[in-house]
């Protein structure tokens, strides 16, 4: 006698129990804070906020720790808990000129005004494991001047002033600027979507596609003309007032790559731009974006396009690791029906087959 | 850090706005049978690929009066039909059944009950890719021309090329269908056995694909046809046995592997429908009656 | 910025049920073109929007969704104003900008191929039209037939715009692209989607 296995509900609620309880690990250890998280993982939540699409480190802790560091998952949830908020208007663009800047560096110029500033950066650290790490050893406190008052000049406005790279990307007068959260994507894309799919795009795969082009396929000869962290205004338009008003500072990640350019039919010989914008402190994902942007502005400029990460279809569409990992794991739901149905296609084919294999035998056999 | 300010969610976790952007959506659907019409698919607090598409659907077209079945592969206590269906339970408090009669709307995930539908019910599908030619053009651009031409040749060549090289055609599931004679349409990973079920059905079919951002529909009495040729018309897959538990015949089967020597058994795939005949006193050879 | 309290009044009672049993007899309506659906709730929208309209509005209308309104709804800035504050749907003057057009007195409604139709690469991005008819069941009668319809149907609104039959021979004639129609009384709400054919008229 056959009984159909039940249970469904008391197997999920038994897994999420124990998922619970390895999540929180060893009891005798303290559980770890949410400001633990924010303050020492910063890097993690950064790059959570950056992908969730929402600026929030107390939620983008949560979402790592919920995951138990699990980045993707973390990413996941902190999006469908975005989705849900009510919008409430759109801000002003913000201005990276006038950035608090902890950051700034230059590979265009050997000195510039403002100068540059290293700030809190891996680069030039030598990757051996430091064992005071694993105590609780008090750092030393960290040398600080004061802000100067003159605002950073961007090194892109520098070449501006000669003429010799192209505008900041204006976009045509009538233009709306898109909401990819809020309007299904359209191909081919502008670049204010196509920018904004990047900057929410995975970080690993943006950093592939970046690399291909360095070696190779579509090189477009990038500078990192300058990248700069820091913290912004946040400004938005109240219609009874006349001015804009501030809902406070966010820090954020700018990367604008300066790439050769000799000209096509569409446009002059100049510096042509990538860009890249994120939140928090990731320079990694900041230029691996820049870098696709300008790959991926190929049709704009009229280059040929020949290379995976100048196909605006492909990279969009498979940039996004909430939809990829979603996809991918969902072959582990049943698919017995479907299985079953290629079960007998095949069983029903190789008989087929077998049975024009006897044939043929039969044939030779005769014709022997 | 206060945990209260942290993470709040809405009644039927979708907010008004985006119900109202997805019943826009269903609309154009029902007005233009087959066609997929693009939304603004939001991140569902489960995974893409795992019927975000049909709970957005779902989730836009529910009310406190409807009753809600959930099946994945034709039955109700698979994991992630129980999964989906807490999730209702949980965030619109609805009532829910496993008897398909019972269903005003009905979710599901490979498969189309056994029962006939009736009348007034929703039969609302979970669609991984809603794209019937994105396995020969991978472009969407291509793609979309494809379907505003009416350009469906290259979908018949490979179904050509299939019956040239395996004497008949090797799709098995989300075999293409042409509805309303207009639009050639994905009717979502049913095996072929379910393809004539959505012809001239009583129910509305609404189809959502939440990771490729797409709701199309099929209203009541559509006809629905599964593309074939003359001389190798479409046809459904036979079992040559009937299920082992309720004797059920022309429905479609599960193979159950009883033990590592071969041993097998066929059961229905539709759970509801297995269990209403046995409560009938149909009985299969391998029914409790017949182990009496 | 100025609102009157008749702008803020008259929005559904209970926002999240009313609109979800609007849409479901929208969308029954659409789907089963010939009923005639009853379950639409309640707005009380100033006039000469009607209660029907204006819970379809609230139903479905919002920042996205561009409203066009026929002349004698356009003079009402009640109407407008109610419409503003409960919907935020911004009211277009050139009606092949609308995604909606609210329509009072259908007889005098100028021509169907005035709306958005869509694309043949976007079918769905046309016009979706709201006629306020006086009576959806007792004026002349046309049978129809089409997806949703088992047979054939009937349905008798009126007043309908003029030529009416020629005109949707017209609009299916553009299928895919087209306008869908709905119809509200107080019978209720019914529609046409652009795929019904008229096979017969009284």
């Amino acid at each position: 006698m056959y009984v159909a296995v039940k249970g469904g509900e008391a197997a999920i609620r038994n897994a999420h129990r124990l998922l619970a309880d390895r999540r929180r690990g060893d009891r005798m250890v303290p559980a770890i804070s949410l400001e633990q998280i924010v303050g020492q993982l910063a890097l993690a939540v950064d790059r959570v906020m950056t992908e969730g699409s929402l600026y929030d480190r107390e939620l983008a802790a949560l979402a790592i720790k919920q995951a138990r560091g699990d980045m993707i998952e973390a990413i996941f949830l902190l999006r469908a808990y975005r989705t849900t908020l009510p919008r409430f208007g759109y801000s002003q663009p913000i201005n990276t000129g006038g950035m608090l800047v902890e950051r700034r560096v230059s590979a265009t110029y050997k000195d510039l005004p403002g100068g540059q500033l290293l700030g809190p950066t891996f680069d030039y650290t030598h990757r051996l494991l430091d064992p005071s790490l694993a105590t609780d050893d008090e750092p030393e406190a960290p040398e600080s001047r004061p802000q100067e008052d003159e605002t950073m000049l961007r090194v892109s406005e520098i070449l501006a002033h000669e003429g010799l790279i192209e505008g900041d990307g204006a976009m045509p007068e009538d233009h709306e600027i898109g909401d990819i959260t809020r309007e299904p994507l359209e191909f081919p894309m502008e670049r204010d979507t196509r920018l904004q799919a990047l900057s929410r795009g995975d970080e690993g795969f943006l950093l592939a596609l970046g690399y291909s082009t360095q070696r190779g396929y579509a090189r477009n000869h990038p500078f990192a003309g300058e990248i700069r962290i820091g913290e912004v205004e946040i400004e938005i338009d109240v219609p009874e007032l006349d001015f804009p008003v501030s809902l406070g500072r966010i820090r954020v990640t700018e990367c604008q790559m300066v790439n050769q350019f000799k000209g096509s039919a569409k446009a002059p010989p100049q510096f042509t731009r990538g860009y890249g914008l994120v939140f928090g402190q990731s320079e990694r994902k900041a230029m691996a974006m820049a870098l696709c942007d300008r790959a991926l502005r190929a049709r704009e400029l009229g280059e040929d396009i020949i290379a995976p990460a100048q196909d605006e279809e492909f990279v969009i569409s498979h940039s996004d690791n909430v939809q990829a990992t979603g996809f991918v794991e969902h072959l582990k739901l049943p698919h017995y029906v479907d299985f079953q149905a290629e079960l007998d296609l095949v069983r029903r084919m190789r008989r087929e087959f077998e049975k024009r294999q006897t044939g043929d035998d039969e044939r030779k056999e005769a014709a022997e | 850090m206060s945990t209260e300010t942290i993470a709040r969610y809405n009644f039927a976790y979708l907010d008004e706005q985006t119900k109202r952007m997805i019943r826009r959506a269903i609309l154009k659907g029902i007005a233009i049978p087959g066609y997929q019409v693009p939304f603004a698919s939001r991140e569902m607090p489960m995974p893409y690929g795992w019927g975000t598409g049909g709970v957005q659907v779902t989730a836009s077209v529910i009310g406190p009066g409807d009753v809600l079945k959930v099946i994945d592969q034709g039955a109700d206590d698979t994991t992630n039909a129980v999964s989906i269906r807490a999730f209702f339970q949980k965030v619109a408090e609805i009532a829910v059944t496993t008897h398909t009669g019972e269903a005003t709307i009905i979710q599901t995930r490979h498969r189309i009950p056994e029962k006939p539908l009736q009348e007034g019910q929703i039969l609302v599908y979970q669609v991984p890719i809603p794209e019937p030619l994105r396995f020969l053009e991978p472009r969407e651009t291509e793609t979309r021309k494809m379907h505003a031409l009416e350009e469906y040749g290259l979908m018949h060549v490979k179904l050509y090329e299939d019956i040239a090289k395996h004497g008949h055609i090797a799709t098995t599931y989300a075999y293409p269908v042409k509805v309303e004679g207009r639009y050639v349409m994905d009717p979502s990973p049913t095996p072929k056995f379910d393809n004539p079920k959505m012809h001239m059905s009583p129910a509305l079919q609404l189809f959502g694909a939440g990771r490729e951002k797409r709701i199309y529909a099929i209203p009541p009495y559509t006809r629905v046809e599964s593309l074939d040729f003359e001389d190798h018309p479409f046809e459904i897959q036979k079992f040559d046995q009937p299920c082992a538990l309720c004797g059920g015949t022309d429905v479609y089967l599960d193979e159950v592997i009883l033990d590592d020597r071969g041993g097998r058994m066929f059961v229905c795939s539709d759970t509801d429908h297995c269990e209403e005949r046995r409560e009938a006193g149909h009985t299969g050879h391998m029914s409790e009656e017949a182990a009496q | 910025m100025s609102f009157h309290g008749k702008s803020i009044e008259g929005g559904f009672r209970q926002p999240v049920f009313d609109a979800q049993a609007t849409f479901r007899a929208v969308m029954e309506a659409l789907a089963r073109p010939g009923t005639i659906q009853k379950s639409l709730a309640a707005a009380r929208p100033p006039a000469p929007l009607t209660p029907e309209a204006g819970a379809v509005a609230l139903t479905l209308c919002d920042h996205d969704t561009p409203i066009w309104l026929d002349p004698p709804l356009q003079a009402e800035e009640a109407v407008r104003a109610w419409l503003a504050f409960h919907t935020g749907a911004p009211i277009v003057t050139n009606p092949s900008d609308a995604h909606f057009a609210f329509v009072s007195y259908p007889a005098t409604l100028i021509s169907l191929d005035n709306f958005a139709q869509g694309t043949q690469d976007y079918p769905d991005r046309s016009a979706t039209l709201v006629l306020q008819v006086e009576t959806l069941a007792n004026g002349p009668a046309i049978a129809l037939e089409g997806p949703g319809i088992r047979t054939t149907a009937r349905l008798a609104p009126s007043p309908m715009p003029r030529h009416f039959a020629e005109q949707w021979v017209q609009n299916r004639a553009r299928f895919p692209r087209g306008i869908d129609l709905v119809l509200v009384a107080r019978e209720g709400v019914a529609a046409l989607p652009r795929t019904t054919r008229i096979t017969a008229e009284e």
